[in-house]
């Protein structure tokens, strides 16, 4: 029969595009996976020698000064073996003051040409370290330059399986609403073939008026309508103010899932007069350049963290860092231009409310975390919490005044708490939902 | 089929209407004229000075309250004499270990960890390297408040985010860590 035909060609089809999506998904696992594993063999022929050893060393001891490729306070040390003979470099690591005074025309030459700043003595080293230094720097550029274009065909490839993927989707549901279209076609004719009516629908038309000359009902739907729509007005006029989830574009794409987050740096390090003032403030450049001195590129890794942003995005939102403190990437100096960079305030209370950090975050202990919502987790700084009154004040009913180690107010912690007669005092109970202490 | 053309009609409405909350914008506020502040605020541009901000350095040569002026030079030779003949100011009863404790910990155990190995989160993470144990440093308590005050090569100043005290308090807590690892 044709009806049966035409069903199994139609789940023929269905199979044969999940069948199709599904290998998609599987061929971008499987590029993963390749990509991890060449990732792998490089970091195990990474050379002879100990470079092992020599990275720890040059981790510990060097890198403080030296890149392996770039320039810091020293000249970039990769194939810098190449350049020198052995004991050439024995000497100068064991002291270059040395033998820069002893005229060596190449140590002379070398500390002119970086500014005549003095390489640290390294007498402690021994040859055999050094050696171990050299086959690390040696090591002919293995982990990054593979790794960078291999991460990023892993990206691209899995975002374009990702792509193929939701098309396969996309088909599947085209196919799906065909199919129903033809099955009710082919329903349809082998209902006229077998002779069976189909219902007709009435004309609606009677309805309307019926319902249109019953004055009750539309009483009843009018009330209705207004109040809802007074609901969703009042709503409406509600949020009006009220800036939650404001998520304004920085000048700066600064993420503070990268550096509170996955880095872990402390909230103080950088809003540092949270501790102590009203303000929290936005930290001055000199604070970023404490660490984006050495920091100069993004070297994130490329888990599941960072798919939206490109690398060359990310050290591009570095050089703009750089530009507006005037900090000369390759000669490691500023330049003496700067251009302020005008962060776009998100958190704004109105004139006439105080609020003052340093008493919620030094004096009553809370964390930042409670009013500014997870930011550790935030790729763009947003609003979290509502910042109205009624926010303030519920915070204040509910929550404890920290008593353990003030002894300062010991005296009066307890005394209001024998006045309200409870075990805990909140900050309501302190006076924290007087008028005057919030608006001024 | 009209009440899908209405069902329709009202969906795409509601998706106009809702769609005009822009989340890079701040809202509509109601009559702000005591919102907006009309005296500075915080980091606010202003045309009352020359450069167009509000922030400003303060004039030459003032200086906080409790401010005691430092003596030692940013330079190799300041960094020796500080290291021979700087001497906390702090005695006993105001030396706070709770309170280097803490301060250590927000500022310096990124870099060099909680115990002062050199191993806080960066250089685990690679991100940062070449911070030294303090134990392998030839360090005195004059030498690391120079260092916290000015920095040291790849080491930035911490001046602004801590007070001399508070610079005290940490100075004295990185010896004690010293001495323990
Ligand atoms: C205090 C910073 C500093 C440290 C730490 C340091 N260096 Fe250097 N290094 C320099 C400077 C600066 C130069 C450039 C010459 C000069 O100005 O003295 C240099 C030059 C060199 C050179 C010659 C480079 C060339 O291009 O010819 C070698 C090799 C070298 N360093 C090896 C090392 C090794 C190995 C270590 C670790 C054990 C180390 N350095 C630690 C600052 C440093
Ligand atoms: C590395 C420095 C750094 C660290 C660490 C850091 N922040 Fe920030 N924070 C900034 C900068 C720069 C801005 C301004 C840019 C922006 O809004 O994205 C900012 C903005 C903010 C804002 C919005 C300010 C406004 O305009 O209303 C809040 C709230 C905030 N940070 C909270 C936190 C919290 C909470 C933590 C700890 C989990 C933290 N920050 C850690 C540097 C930092
Ligand atoms: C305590 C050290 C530290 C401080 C202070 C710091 N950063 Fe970073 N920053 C990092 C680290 C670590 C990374 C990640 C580098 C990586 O993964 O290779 C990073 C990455 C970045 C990036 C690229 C990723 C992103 O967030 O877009 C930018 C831009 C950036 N920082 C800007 C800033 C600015 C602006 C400041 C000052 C407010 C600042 N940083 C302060 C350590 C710091
Ligand atoms: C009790 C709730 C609360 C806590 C806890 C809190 N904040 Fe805030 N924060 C606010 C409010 C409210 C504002 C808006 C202040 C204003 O407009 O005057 C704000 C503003 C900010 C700003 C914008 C600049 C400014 O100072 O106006 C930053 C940055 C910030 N907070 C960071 C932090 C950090 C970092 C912490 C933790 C150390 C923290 N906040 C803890 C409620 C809080
Ligand atoms: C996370 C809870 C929390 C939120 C949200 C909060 N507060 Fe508080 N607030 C406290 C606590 C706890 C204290 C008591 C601190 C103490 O021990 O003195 C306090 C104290 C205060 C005080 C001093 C009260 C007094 O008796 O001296 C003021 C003023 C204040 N808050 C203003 C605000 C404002 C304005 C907001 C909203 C923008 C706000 N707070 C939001 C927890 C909160
Ligand atoms: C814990 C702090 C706090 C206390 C206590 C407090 N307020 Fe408020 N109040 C606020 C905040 C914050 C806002 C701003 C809300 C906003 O912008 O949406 C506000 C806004 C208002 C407004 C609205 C102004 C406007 O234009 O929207 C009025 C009116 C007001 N408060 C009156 C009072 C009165 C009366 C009291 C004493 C019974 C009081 N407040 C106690 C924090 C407080
Ligand atoms: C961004 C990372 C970073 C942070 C944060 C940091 N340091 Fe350092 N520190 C370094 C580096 C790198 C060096 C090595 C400098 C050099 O080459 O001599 C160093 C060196 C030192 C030394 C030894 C200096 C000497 O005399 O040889 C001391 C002491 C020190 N730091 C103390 C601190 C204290 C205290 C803090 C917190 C206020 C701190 N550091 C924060 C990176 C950091």
């Amino acid at each position: 029969m044709k009806k049966v035909g035409n069903h199994t060609s139609f789940s023929r089809i269905l199979i044969f595009c999940l069948a199709l999506s599904l290998s998609f998904s599987l061929a971008s696992y499987a590029q993963d996976t390749a990509a991890a594993g060449t990732e792998a063999e490089t970091a195990a022929s990474a050379g002879a020698g100990d470079p092992v050893k020599g990275k720890e060393l040059f981790n510990s001891l060097c890198a403080s000064c030296h890149k392996l490729d770039g320039k810091s306070t020293g000249p970039a040390l990769r194939g810098v073996a190449d350049k020198h003979d052995r004991e050439w470099l024995y000497k100068w690591v064991h002291n270059s003051s040395e033998l820069i005074k002893s005229g060596d025309p190449v140590a002379v030459k070398l500390f002119a040409d970086n500014n005549n700043v003095t390489m640290t003595a390294f007498p402690q080293l021994s040859n055999q370290d050094i050696d171990n230094i050299m086959a690390y720097t040696s090591a002919p550029a293995p982990a990054p330059d593979v790794n960078t274009p291999g991460g990023k065909v892993v990206v691209q490839e899995s975002g374009a399986s990702n792509n193929l993927i939701l098309g396969a989707l996309v088909l599947v549901l085209i196919v799906l609403v065909v199919m129903l279209v033809l099955v009710n076609r082919t329903l349809r004719r082998v209902a006229a073939a077998n002779g069976v009516e189909v219902a007709k629908q009435d004309s609606t038309i009677s309805l309307w008026q019926a319902y249109a000359r019953n004055q009750f009902l539309v009483l009843v739907t009018t009330i209705l309508l207004i109040l809802t729509g007074g609901y969703f007005l009042y709503g409406y006029l509600m949020q009006v103010g009220v800036d939650q989830g404001y998520e304004p574009i920085q000048p700066i794409h600064f993420s503070h899932k990268i550096h509170a987050g996955e880095n872990g740096i402390d909230c103080k390090y950088c809003h540092s007069s949270a501790r102590v003032s009203k303000t929290s403030g936005i930290p001055s450049l000199n604070v970023c350049m404490n660490c984006h001195k050495n920091i100069s590129e993004f070297t994130g890794s490329k888990d599941s963290t960072y798919v939206e942003y490109s690398k060359e995005f990310y050290n591009g939102e570095i050089q703009k860092l750089y530009d507006a403190v005037g900090w000369d990437k390759s000669t490691q100096q500023y330049t003496g231009k700067t251009k302020p960079v005008k962060w776009v305030r998100i958190h704004n209370l109105p004139d006439f409310v105080y609020f003052n950090h340093s008493q919620h975050v030094s004096v009553a202990g809370v964390e930042c975390q409670k009013c500014h919502g997870p930011v550790e987790t935030f790729e763009v700084m947003k609003q979290h919490a509502p910042l109205t009154m009624g926010w303030c004040i519920n915070c204040h009913r509910e929550t404890n005044v920290k008593v353990e180690g003030n002894d300062y107010y010991k005296k009066i912690h307890d005394e209001l708490a024998k006045k309200y007669g409870v075990q805990k005092l909140t900050a309501a109970n302190m006076g924290g939902t007087e008028c005057g202490k919030c608006h001024y | 089929m009209k009440a899908i053309y209405k069902i329709a009609f009202l969906v795409c409405v509601s998706a106009v209407a809702t769609s005009c909350f822009d989340k890079s914008r701040p809202n509509y506020q109601y009559f702000p004229n005591m919102y907006e502040a009309v005296p500075y605020e915080t980091y606010s541009e202003s045309s009352a000075f020359r450069n167009g901000k509000e922030g400003q350095l303060p004039a030459e040569g003032s200086i906080p309250r409790g401010f005691s002026p430092y003596e030692y030079e940013n330079t190799e030779e300041g960094y020796e004499l500080a290291k021979a003949n700087l001497k906390s100011p702090l005695d006993s009863t105001e030396v706070d270990m709770g309170k280097g404790a803490e301060l250590y910990t927000i500022y310096c155990a990124i870099c060099h960890g909680d115990k002062g190995d050199g191993k806080g989160n960066l250089a685990k993470r690679e991100k940062f390297l070449g911070i030294p144990n303090y134990k392998e440093r030839d360090i005195t308590e004059g030498s690391v408040f120079h260092v916290e005050t000015y920095g040291k090569n790849n080491m930035g100043s911490h001046a602004n985010q801590l007070t001399q005290k508070e610079r005290w308090q940490v100075a004295h807590y990185v010896m004690k860590l010293r001495s323990e690892l």
